[in-house]
């Protein structure tokens, strides 16, 4: 220790505040007693609570050790760990010196010589780096940014297909035989007027398949109805089914409720609704979706099945940024 | 020997160096001696540990959500060792029940499995689910405090911004983590989340197709992809910013509410070791304690209830969790314009409460502490807090937007609304379409209105204290005040530095006494 800081009692006081001495306090300085008035009744109570957490751990310690349950296991240990903690908690607060103590706030920023001199080393020190080197310079920055764009590839193309023409495209096709969802085709007498079923075309059950192709089939009027939601669709709609791409044109959730008496369709995501039925083609009357629900046109084969007449005439779903219009 | 409360800088040098050189030798000054001989701790060390922390409840929102972290950390842990981050198809034939022989994803299945087959599983998943609710609650209600008290004036405004990405980050990653079980809710949230990517113009279906890896649902990858940005990438960046919160605190030492003995150049409180030590690690228990109750107690997320997820399947009453009911709500009131034309179309009713909202809402939070420099011209550093009620302007724009965001997140739930009060679902839509937008309006109103008309209030940074009306024999009253309570007097002394040693604990001059025991007269 060299003959200075002898001088200053400690030596180790210049962090804290330079040349000043290491405070020191009595031990009855008013500042250093307990908070609590009474702090042998503090102390009782901390060490109720200590315990009162002990015995919360043994608790759920034996609770588990009997084979568990959920709501036990959450009071004993829940109560436990909330004592254990409030305890010492408590113990920090009404047991421990009061204060208030203090620190000094000192200056963030530094001193206008240290910041030049920072700001000399780069601008001055790093310009030497590139000073008559703009050639290095350049093919650095290049360089850097092609590795950027590069690196980029596997980050981002590996992940997954691009887009292509995937998005147009269902399953649906002329003479789709329409199937429930476990594969069992729909016949012209399953469903009452007011029914609903959710189809797919037959021979694709995958879940992928099924994602995009969900059509959801309704009955608004009895057999040798052929109902037209509008004059360019009048075959679509035979003894009284009409059927609709379930995937909402808002965001993609399934259009999964019918209400038979209003005829509507209804999304149970965000409330859009769709009028169905009699010349209404699954009209958006209400809520965020922007378009009617594509309709799938239908007829009846030679055996009394549903089938597709064709598939559906415009992208299903969602609108995005590549949808033309219609 | 002084009983002053005056700073012990007037205690003279010559009884530092005795009562230094009086110190008996512990066992920790040898082992701190081999360890400062190596590293130089002691010196750092002990100005840590003479750290100081205001004590205020309001500065204890921001360790509910540190803490309700390190429980989140600690559960996911345990469940990453149960969960299957897959969306291979599985015929389910566990101990519960009603689902044997159901079709589902070995994530839905590992879930349930988590739930039934694991001890103490179940309480430990809803834990985590409980943890992560508290976790963005506090942190949102964290920065109301930052905000309203002006805490984020400068020279915080870097450690606002890291705050901020805090929030949205845990938002993500809440999203992601409760669409990892693969239940038809968090299914149906994957859907419109799917569904915001698409609708970004120009790139959306490229970034839509490449981060599921195809068309809805994709080939199956979005749930590793989810599971390992929600229990690995995203909590590191989390960990990372939050280390970087708690740097930026230490290095500007913490804010404090004026009040006796404190200034812009000091900071008022108790010091990091033992006081704030205890205290703090006693909350960490006790947070811990009410989010294992909670996970034992309060059911959240029975998935088992919902069923695996089926994409033609959709339930009644589909809400997100209610971090995202804000975006849900922007996403329901929102009016049906997609804009279409030279063949191209901009489904505009998702991008703008799905993307476009979210993401100027992050821009201005980000950037209000600028804003606010900008408005007030108020361009120094400050580190004692605002009365909201004397900044009555804040106060109003802060009031007008937590009110909007609230309405946004009410809107979140119109049928269920309208089918509780029986009204049209039309009705309660139109009604929040207006409402979302007026009621900030007379909120903001009035909080100005009330901040201005308490602004004259006093008794900056005092307790109450009760007053007893006495009735005397005589019919007359006359109002007595009550003793003080614990803690009154704390704050009537002058704050003094923290001792770096205490003299007399050895019992020379002490007189027997036990620090800690011994009563000291206090001043009134």
């Amino acid at each position: 220790m060299s003959d200075v800081t002898t001088d200053e009692p400690g030596g180790l006081a210049e962090g804290h505040a330079p040349k000043e001495p290491l405070p020191l306090a009595s031990f009855d300085d008013p500042h250093l007693q307990p908070l609590a008035k009474q702090p042998a009744r503090a102390e009782g109570v901390v060490g109720i609570l200590l315990l009162l957490g002990l015995l919360g751990f043994a608790a759920y310690g034996a609770v588990y050790w009997v084979g568990g349950q959920p709501q036990v296991e959450g009071i004993s240990l829940g109560v436990g760990l909330f004592c254990f903690g409030f305890g010492l908690s408590a113990w920090g607060k009404y047991l421990l010196p009061q204060g208030p103590f203090m620190e000094k706030r000192h200056k963030l920023a530094s001193s206008d010589d240290e910041r030049a001199a920072m700001a000399a080393a780069i601008v001055e020190r790093g310009g030497m780096m590139v000073k008559r080197r703009s050639f290095l310079g350049g093919i650095l920055g290049i360089g850097g940014a092609v590795m950027g764009v590069v690196l980029a590839f596997p980050l981002l193309r590996s992940l997954g297909p691009v887009p292509a023409k995937t998005f147009d495209v269902t399953n649906w096709h002329k003479g789709s035989r329409l199937v429930d969802n476990l594969g069992r085709p729909v016949h012209v007498a399953d469903l009452e007027v007011g029914g609903s079923l959710t189809v797919f075309p037959e021979g694709y059950t995958s879940e992928e398949a099924m994602a995009v192709d969900q059509t959801i089939l309704i009955r608004v009027a009895g057999p040798d109805v052929d109902v037209v939601t509008e004059p360019s669709r009048a075959t679509w709609g035979p003894d009284g089914y009409l059927a609709f791409s379930k995937v909402c044109t808002h965001a993609g959730c399934p259009v999964g409720l019918f209400q038979h008496q209003t005829l509507q369709l209804l999304c149970p995501c965000h409330q859009s609704l769709f009028n169905v039925g009699q010349g209404r083609p699954a009209t958006n009357v209400f809520g965020p979706a922007p378009r009617p629900l594509p309709q799938l046109p239908l007829y009846v084969d030679e055996s009394g099945f549903l089938r597709s007449q064709a598939g559906y005439d415009q992208p299903i779903g969602p609108g995005f940024w590549e949808r033309t219009t219609t | 020997m002084s009983t002053s409360s005056s700073s012990s800088s007037s205690s003279s040098s010559s009884t530092t160096t005795g009562s230094l050189s009086r110190r008996r030798s512990t066992p920790v000054d040898s082992g701190l001696g081999w360890l400062d001989d190596r590293l130089g701790v002691a010196k750092g060390g002990r100005i840590f540990m003479d750290k100081i922390f205001p004590d205020h409840w309001s500065f204890l929102l921001g360790e509910i959500a540190l803490y309700s972290f390190v429980v989140l950390l600690a559960t996911g842990v345990f469940l990453t060792l149960y969960f299957v981050p897959s969306a291979a198809q599985t015929v389910y034939h566990g101990v519960y029940k009603p689902l044997d022989g159901v079709k589902m994803s070995e994530a839905y299945a590992s879930s349930v499995n988590i739930s039934f087959a694991v001890r103490s599983g179940l309480v430990i998943r809803q834990m985590h689910h409980w943890a992560a609710d508290v976790f963005i609650g506090s942190i949102a209600v964290h920065m109301c405090r930052i905000f309203f008290t002006g805490a984020f004036r400068k020279p915080r405004e870097l450690n606002w911004i890291v705050g901020v990405s805090l929030l949205f980050l845990a938002i993500v990653n809440g999203f992601l983590g409760y669409s990892l079980p693969d239940d038809l809710i968090s299914g149906t949230g994957i859907r419109i989340a799917y569904s915001i990517l698409l609708s970004i113009p120009l790139v959306g279906s490229y970034l839509a197709t490449l981060v599921f890896g195809g068309v809805f649902p994709g080939d199956g990858s979005i749930i590793p992809r989810f599971f390992i940005l929600h229990v690995l990438i995203l909590p590191a960046i989390i960990a990372g910013l939050i280390g970087a919160h708690l740097f930026m605190l230490v290095r500007q030492k913490h804010t404090q509410f004026p009040g006796h003995g404190r200034t812009e150049d000091n900071v008022v409180g108790s010091p990091m070791f033992p006081t704030f030590m205890a205290k703090t690690t006693g909350f960490l228990f006790m947070v811990t304690g009410v989010l294992w109750a909670l996970g034992g107690l309060a059911q959240i997320n029975p998935i088992w209830q919902f069923g695996p997820y089926v994409p033609y399947k959709i339930s009644y009453a589909v809400q997100p969790d209610w971090y995202m009911g804000w975006l849900d709500g922007a996403m329901r009131i929102m009016p049906s314009w997609e804009f279409a034309g030279f063949g191209h179309t901009i489904p505009f009713m998702v991008f703008l409460p799905g993307v476009l909202f979210p993401g100027l809402t992050s821009i201005l939070f980000i950037f209000w502490p600028f804003i606010e420099q900008k408005l007030t011209g108020d361009r120094a550093e400050h580190h004692l807090l605002d009365r909201p009620r004397d900044r009555p302007r804040r106060t109003a724009v802060g009031a007008a937007f937590l009110a909007f965001y609230f309405m946004l997140f009410c809107a979140s739930s119109t049928d269920v609304l309208a089918n509780f009060f029986q009204v049209s679902l039309n009705v309660v839509l139109w009604t929040f379409r207006f409402v979302v937008f007026i009621v900030p309006i007379i909120v903001g109103l009035f909080t100005y209105r009330i901040c201005l008309d308490m602004t004259g209030v006093s008794h900056v940074g005092k307790r109450k204290r009760a007053v007893l009306i006495v009735r005397s024999a005589t019919g007359e009253y006359t109002t007595v005040d009550t003793e003080a309570r614990p803690g009154d007097g704390h704050h009537e002394l002058e704050p003094m530095l923290v001792p770096g040693f205490i003299e007399g604990l050895d019992g020379d001059g002490a007189e027997g006494g036990e620090p800690g025991v011994r009563r000291v007269v206090r001043r009134p």
